[in-house]
């Protein structure tokens, strides 16, 4: 059975997780302690060695982030709750059920980046996950943890809840921080501003993710050895999964490096609903390139099988589609995403995703013509350079290159459904699933 | 000349004192613009443009970026449908049909009476509890189209003052992405999340 870690508290305690009480009698701000006595160097070099892999999307070591913030003070730290890729809802549960835990992975931070001010960046529409953070920032706040020298020492640390407004772009560091500073939230160009040299108010900030803070704590108190031990694969430590679509048990699990997908889905995900057969998966939220059974059900779930397989893990969230879904939809639903979302800044992606959409919502409708396929490919490479993940980039984030993943998976997979909609002039599949009535009918 | 009322005008002073520089408050303060009037004026925008120290312009452009800022009247009511990806495949298409029905206000629209407000909207993260609905930003799972149209008679008849999340999904939700496990009593009073420094209210 798997050892679970950021959600070990909840699933023990369920009833009073999310309390200080609770979060202290179970070990909690221990760690967050002990950090007051390590140098900066200590603990960046502690979370290296942790292998600890951002857990936003972009699995990027976060030690080797904090090692880059420029020696220039005031620094910031940010911390992006703002959880929007379709098919993600772990850091919800984080939210809601273990703030302290975040919490005490932002002191750490904090601490180790030489931080006193601390920003949680929620997104707008998770009013309940932001009311809990700010009781529990309270709660901090009052026990001492929190403000004007934290835990008797002269270190001070003043944490700030805020809340987005409906912008899925907002979780780009860089449009987080422009968010933050009042503006529209549109992404900065990389270089000149990276976070961790020209960041908040054009100093050095720190952005990490809620489930990569929440594992500070544990790899203090395990040690980089003892948190490595946790996987047997490459990465290390655990890794939240969102299971979402036609799986029978969706759900949050936190899981091992190195299964497979095919124990995801069908043990961990309790299989296909009434019994249809898997079609496709999307491994890592709706950016990522699609996944077929017949090429990757047991493939390990790894950053590197993933990359090699052509796609990525990005934020965790697995999206699961069966015989009856018709791809062409679904592709128009991520390709709408993406196009709502677009800032507008950079012409490839704010025009070629609204084309893409428009292009793929003919062909449902059976307006589609023979050559719409190669239509969305060249407009498809005029946002993405050569069709190639990962992407090769004409525009300042990968927001737009991501509109394009689900048209790799009709020009790998799903040419012939397109025909199919194409000689049929219009959608060849029978009405989407629905839910509540399926579960009331099998009980 | 401020058109805030007092307490609002407080607690303006006291969310500009957290930020390192007052223009970071131009979010916040937007939403406690909102909850003053119900939506977001040009002199709502122009009240937040004066305490961030910036143009009404620049308070304008950001509003505009950010779906979650009404300058449009909205209802009391905004009850928000997600027709991402995940709920897709589990019939979101058909539950957003069936609220603008039974509603009879369609997508993006407000009835009459100023009452009820429809809008499908990008990703909620309640992906594993397809089909999410919210209803002032508090957040119901597992709806179904006939749930859905249940909830919207409610809206009509009941008329809560304050909407509570743990409450719809009783009466209104089903399966859950992961469980709640512990009962709330705060709610949503207007279109806008509540949230604390905004006026959380507890029953």
């Amino acid at each position: 059975m798997t050892t679970l870690v950021v959600t070990k508290r909840m699933a023990e305690h369920p009833a009073d997780s999310h309390t200080i009480t609770r979060y202290q009698a179970t070990g909690g701000y221990q760690q967050a302690k002990r950090a007051l006595g390590m140098t900066r160097d200590e603990l960046v070099e502690e979370v290296k060695a942790s292998g600890l892999l951002g857990r936003g999307g972009a699995a990027f070591s976060a030690g080797l982030k904090w090692s880059f913030l420029a020696p220039e003070r005031p620094s910031y730290l940010v911390v992006n709750a703002d959880e929007s890729e379709p098919g993600t809802f772990k850091d919800r549960q984080l939210l809601e059920r273990d703030p302290h835990q975040l919490i005490e992975g932002l002191i750490i931070t904090a601490i180790a980046n030489e931080a006193h001010h601390a920003f949680i960046y929620v997104r707008g529409e998770y009013s309940k996950p932001a009311r809990r953070v700010q009781k529990a920032v309270d709660e901090a706040y009052a026990a001492g943890f929190l403000g004007t020298g934290i835990f008797g020492s002269d270190f001070d640390l003043d944490v700030v809840v805020h809340l987005g407004a409906g912008a899925y772009i907002c979780g780009e560091e860089t449009a987080l921080i422009n968010s933050l500073e009042g503006l529209r939230g549109e992404p900065r160009l990389k270089p000149p501003y990276f976070p961790a040299a020209k960041g908040l108010y054009m100093k050095p900030t720190i952005v990490n993710n809620v489930e990569t803070l929440s594992n500070l704590p544990h790899i203090l108190a395990l040690g980089s050895a003892g948190y490595t031990a946790l996987s047997s694969s490459a990465d290390t430590g655990t890794f939240m999964m969102s299971l979402s679509g036609h799986v029978r048990k969706p759900g949050n699990y936190e899981v091992p490096h190195g299964i497979t997908w095919r124990e995801l889905i069908f043990d961990i995900g309790g299989g296909m609903r009434r019994d249809r057969a898997l079609k496709t998966w999307i491994p890592g939220g709706a950016s990522a390139p699609w996944f077929v059974p017949e090429k990757h059900l047991d493939l390990e779930i790894t950053k590197d099988a993933t990359a090699e397989a052509g796609s990525m893990l990005g934020s965790g969230a697995v999206i699961v589609m069966d015989e009856d879904t018709c791809v062409v939809r679904a592709a128009e639903r991520i390709v709408r995403f993406f196009a709502h979302e677009s800032c507008g800044q950079c012409t490839p992606c704010r025009e070629g995703t609204s084309w893409l959409e428009m292009i793929l919502r003919r062909i449902d409708e059976g307006r589609g013509r023979a050559v719409d396929l190669d239509l969305m490919l060249d407009l498809g490479d005029g946002i993405s350079i050569g069709l190639e993940w990962p992407p090769r980039m004409t525009t300042i984030c990968p927001l737009g290159p991501s509109a394009v993943s689900p048209i790799l998976a009709l020009r790998d997979y799903f040419r012939s459904e397109v025909s199919r909609h194409l000689e049929a002039g219009g959608c060849p599949f029978p009405g989407g699933h629905i839910a509540g009535e399926e579960e009331e009918e099998e009980e | 000349m401020s058109v805030w009322s007092e307490p609002t005008r407080q607690r303006a002073t006291e969310i500009i004192g957290r930020y390192p520089k007052r223009r970071s408050a131009v979010m916040p303060l937007l939403y406690l613009a909102m909850a003053e009037e119900g939506r977001l004026s040009e002199e709502g925008m122009r009240e937040v443009a004066e305490w961030c120290g910036i143009t009404p312009a620049q308070v304008q452009a950001v509003a505009s970026f950010y779906t979650m800022y009404k300058t449009e009247p909205v209802g009391r009511y905004l009850v928000s449908c997600c027709t991402s990806i995940s709920c897709m495949l589990l019939g979101a298409d058909e539950v957003l049909g069936a609220i603008e029905d039974q509603a009879g206000v369609p997508d993006g629209e407000t009835d009459k009476e100023g009452h009820l407000s429809v809008e499908h909207v990008e990703c909620l993260g309640a992906c594993g509890g397809a089909v999410a609905v919210q209803v002032n930003y508090e957040l119901i799972e597992g709806v179904t189209p006939d749930r859905a149209r249940a909830l919207v008679d409610w809206l009509r008849n009941a008329r809560p003052d304050v909407v509570n999340g743990d409450e719809m999904q009783e009466l209104f939700g089903t399966r859950r992405s992961f469980e709640w496990a512990i009962h709330e009593e705060d709610g949503a009073v207007g279109p806008y999340p509540a949230f604390q420094p905004l006026g959380t209210v507890g029953r």
